[in-house]
């Protein structure tokens, strides 16, 4: 339906992320004391091909909201790009706004991402009034939208947020992403706070819309099964930096960063044979205002060896479609196990 | 965490839902007391607007001989002040300018303070930091005394209690409107609509003025009767209304020689204030329950 968007589908992937960072500084806890930094986001580059979808994992406080919010501008990163399509997209008002037009984002909680004294109608025309579409023609295309994610808009237009239940009112944040017609939604958490049943029709509901408007997702989850489930790739995140990224199949056949491996052994499984005996690893992800040297996963890691407190792993490529940043996949590292990883 | 409900097949049939106003209205409705403030309210508004048809004489002619007569004198219904004007009369008109009063200032010090808050609110950081310290300023004073300052420092007459209630009623209206600002800018929603692509502006109008309204304009409505109160009050110690004006602070004062001679007809003025501001106030109440509920 976008003639751009069938040109475009060429080797060039509809967004890559450059070296994003960034860092929030924390006051000072008292006086005499140094300003601190946390470091939400370190360094995260990668490439959604056009029609793919990209999972990211990890556990909470890793930085993957961060990193949604850094690729939609609406925080401003310290350093990196994001190009769409090759084309940087910049930092002005302009680029943001051409940006804003490319890429939509879906909320997790579906209630607070929806202005409670706005019909549903209302919410949904919001963006399209703003770009300059006329009231009419937004209004058409709201109730065209809204049939399309499964509520009859004879029934829900006029409606209030609070008359909805948690899975319509996602529903309604889906169709209010699509509205401007955007070649990439980025999905927060857009299904966590839901039923399972419901979880299931609007995942099913996501892939049916993706081929229909020729789409491109980001899928942020905590939740591994629905990631493997929705993604086409995976990348994995601890503590603000990717170490893990790769086709989902490659991903959840294990054997790559000690971490990926310990989050798929904590994968709730319906097998009752398939046990979680050990845990797959202990304590708390450290702070990341002090952050550990070298490997920012060595004080939980199983397979900790001196040069990881001292150097910090590069993203190695292990196969075709698999980079792993651990000194276990770099044959040349110097770890006792170097070389183990990405078999 | 919030609970979710699970979807349930919809049986409902309505296909416009009534809005937030309309439910507020209908939740007024059922509140005896705001009712009956709002009839008050609407009658003595009314009889103000109305005076000069209403009213049997002349507000700045007084008889000599109907001097201090009692509530129930001949052509004198609510009896007579200290120079023998109508008293019926004079608190008709009074009540124009104590009205006028109560309400030009709140208005005023809404649209600006609630500009100066919203975008405090809105803006955060350099913009905010000038804007709230400087409200504080006006803080360390109390309202009465800062009032009476103003205008004692502008002098008397109608234009400088105007001007100096509104001061003095900026600040509190900022510090609402920012908090309330402040709390709705951090709901995804206002996310949302900058990932659209709006605009502060259009976020503004759309998402923060719609939900912020209520509980500005609730307690805009409680700061009438203080208005009112404090406005009566310059009258009071001659820094409002001049003579002959009729004014109900102004009246209480030249009346107050006759507290101990006719004290109905000394109190009368206060008992009008006393009404009016009550009424105000018990309307603001209900008006803040009301909007309460989700």
């Amino acid at each position: 339906m976008n003639p751009v968007k069938e040109a475009n589908r060429s080797n060039t992937p509809v967004l890559e992320v450059a070296g994003l960072s960034k860092k929030f500084r924390v006051p000072a806890a008292g006086i005499g004391q140094k300003p601190r930094v946390v470091h939400a986001v370190s360094d995260v580059s990668f490439r959604l091909a056009a029609g793919t979808t990209l999972g990211i994992v990890g556990e909470s406080g890793c930085g993957k909201s961060t990193t949604a919010r850094l690729i939609m501008g609406l925080i401003a990163p310290d350093a990196g790009d994001v190009l769409i399509r090759g084309d940087v997209m910049g930092r002005s008002a302009k680029g943001l706004k051409r940006l804003r037009r490319q890429v939509q984002m879906v909320f997790q909680d579906s209630s607070a991402s929806l202005n409670p004294r706005l019909t549903i109608e209302s919410s949904i025309i919001f963006g399209p009034v703003v770009h300059g579409v006329k009231q009419s023609e937004a209004r058409a295309r709201a109730h065209h939208l809204l049939d399309l994610v499964g509520l009859d808009p004879n029934l829900y237009a006029g409606r209030y947020p609070h008359e909805l239940s948690g899975g319509q009112r996602q529903r309604v944040n889906i169709a209010r992403a699509l509205v401007l017609d955007p070649s990439i939604i980025i999905f927060d958490e857009a299904v966590s706070a839901l039923d399972k049943s419901i979880e299931a029709q609007v995942l099913n509901l996501l892939i049916d819309l993706k081929s229909e408007f020729d789409l491109s997702y980001i899928f942020i989850s905590h939740d591994l099964n629905v990631v493997q489930y929705i993604s086409d790739d995976v990348l994995v995140m601890y503590l603000g930096e990717v170490i893990e990224r790769g086709s989902t199949d490659l991903i959840y056949q294990g054997a790559g960063h000690p971490y990926t491996s310990a989050l798929l052994a904590s994968m709730p499984s319906p097998d009752p044979e398939r046990r979680t005996l050990v845990a797959p690893v202990s304590g708390d992800p450290p702070n990341p205002i002090d952050l550990p040297t070298g490997c920012r996963f060595h004080p939980r890691c199983a397979d900790v060896s001196e040069i990881c407190s001292r150097l910090q792993p590069r993203m190695t490529q292990a196969g075709v479609s698999r980079s792993i940043a651990c000194h276990m996949a770099d044959r040349k590292s110097g770890h006792p196990k170097a070389g183990a990883l990405g078999k | 965490m919030t609970f979710v409900p699970p979807a349930s097949p919809d049986i409902a049939v309505t296909f416009q839902s009534t809005g937030y106003w309309t439910g507020v209205m209908q939740r007024l409705k059922r509140d005896p007391v705001s009712i009956a403030c709002l009839i008050i309210l609407t009658l003595i508004t009314l009889s103000a607007v109305f005076a000069p048809l209403i009213a049997p004489n002349d507000p700045s002619v007084g008889k000599v001989m109907l001097r201090l007569k009692p509530i129930g004198t001949e052509g004198y219904l609510l009896g007579g002040d200290e120079l023998g004007r109508d008293m019926l009369t004079r608190l008709l008109y009074g009540g124009r300018l104590s009205l006028i009063m109560g309400v030009v200032p709140v208005v005023l010090a809404l649209l600006i303070g609630g500009t100066l808050g919203v975008t405090a609110g809105f803006t955060g950081g350099f913009v905010s930091v000038i804007i709230m310290r400087t409200t504080d300023v006006f803080f360390a004073f109390p309202s009465v005394l800062l009032a009476v300052a103003i205008a004692g420092a502008l002098g008397s007459g109608l234009g400088n209690t105007l001007l100096a209630l509104t001061v003095v009623l900026i600040p509190p209206l900022v510090r609402v409107s920012e908090s309330a600002t402040t709390q709705v800018r951090s709901l995804d929603f206002v996310e949302a609509a900058r990932a659209s692509g709006a605009g502060s502006f259009s976020i503004i109008r759309v998402h923060i003025l719609g939900n912020i309204m209520g509980p500005v304009l609730v307690y805009a409505f409680s700061l009438l009767s203080v208005s009112i109160i404090m406005a009566a009050g310059l009258s009071f110690i001659g820094l409002g209304a001049k003579p002959p004006t009729p004014e109900w602070g102004l009246m209480l004062n030249s009346l107050r020689g006759a507290i101990y001679s006719q004290p109905l007809i000394a109190a009368m003025p206060g008992v009008m204030i006393f009404i009016v501001s009550l009424s105000f106030n018990l309307l603001s109440d209900g008006l803040r329950s009301a909007m309460d509920v989700k």
